[in-house]
């Protein structure tokens, strides 16, 4: 019998405004956090998280396919970049 | 024999038919197309409407990019038809590559719809080239991503290239260098935030956007 020699993979897609693009909703958050008695907060940028689960056939097949779903889609790379964090389901 | 122009519906798509009144009114044949048609064939030019495309999820334009049209557009557009993005479309448009930067959300956070002051600033495109250079437009804006953005050669590249064809005569939400609309550099696909459709009579408040519809149709004569 064949089985399919496929893994599942767990990849954690972050993406966030590149560094010098205007982030109005990470500079609110900034603004707010004093008001409520946060001291010391130096800086927020926002950004956005996504789960993928995914199936591949190695850990390095699973971290280039979540690379180029982030660049064509997740991601604008026009103002956006991503950090992938990839492990085994 | 009128001019054809294809105003494409996505799901979440709401200014279709006031910008299919609007094109009639200045004696235009216009037709909804539906986003997950792939052909074209027939049409002179193409309009992409305001709206929520695929509710806007993930970013305006990111999912609309994959619509089944868009193909049929880019080639379209490759073969010099005259493609206007109005709003959600001008998002759609940038986000398919066909127009150059990207759309953030407004300075402020704010939702605007409010009457918005442009200046023609370059005619060299399908929706300016019947106007005058100068001449002040008033016509609505209504959205929260509509800051435009990109980085310092393209729009030094935009600049140069007389690509900047809309400006704000106020800056309402951030946009670099005041910008309302641009366009590719043949001039023939264009997108801007404000709804000329929606300044089609006298009875809405301005008619100013017929002079954009009014230079499209007659950049697509049949």
């Amino acid at each position: 019998m064949v089985r399919s020699l496929v893994v599942r993979y767990h990849a954690r897609v972050e993406v966030r405004l590149r560094p010098g693009i205007a982030d109005p909703e990470g500079a609110t958050i900034e603004r707010a956090l004093p008001a409520l008695g946060f001291d010391g907060v130096a800086s927020v940028r926002s950004g956005r998280c996504f789960n993928v689960e995914l199936d591949a056939a190695d850990l390095e097949a699973a971290r280039s396919h979540a690379a180029e779903l982030a660049d064509r889609l997740l991601a604008n790379p026009v103002i956006e970049e991503s950090i992938i964090e990839v492990r085994e389901a | 024999m009128a001019t054809t122009v294809g105003v494409v519906v996505f799901p979440g798509t709401n200014c279709e038919h006031d910008a299919v009144l609007a094109l009639e009114a200045l004696g235009a044949d216009a037709r909804l197309i539906f986003h997950a048609d792939v052909s074209l064939t027939g049409l002179d030019a193409v309009i992409l409407p305001g709206g929520f495309a695929h509710g806007d999820y993930l970013r305006p334009g990111a999912i609309a990019r994959f619509s089944p049209v868009m193909e049929a557009v880019s080639a379209f557009a490759r073969e010099g038809g005259a493609v206007v993005g109005i709003c959600n479309g001008f998002q759609v448009l940038c986000e398919a590559h066909l127009l150059p930067g990207a759309l953030q959300k407004n300075r402020g956070l704010t939702f605007l719809c409010e009457p918005a002051l442009v200046r023609v600033d370059s005619t060299r495109s399908v929706l300016t080239q019947s106007a005058t250079l100068g001449q002040l437009l008033d016509v609505p804006i209504n959205h929260f991503s509509g800051s435009y953005t990109c980085d310092l050669e393209t729009l030094r590249q935009l600049r140069d290239q007389e690509r900047i064809v809309l400006r704000y005569v106020e800056n309402p939400n951030g946009s670099v260098d005041d910008i309302a609309g641009i366009c590719n550099e043949a001039g023939n696909v264009v997108g801007l935030m404000p709804h000329p459709e929606r300044a089609s009579s006298a009875l809405l408040g301005s008619a100013d956007g017929l002079v954009l519809l009014g230079s499209l149709l007659s950049a697509s004569v049949a």
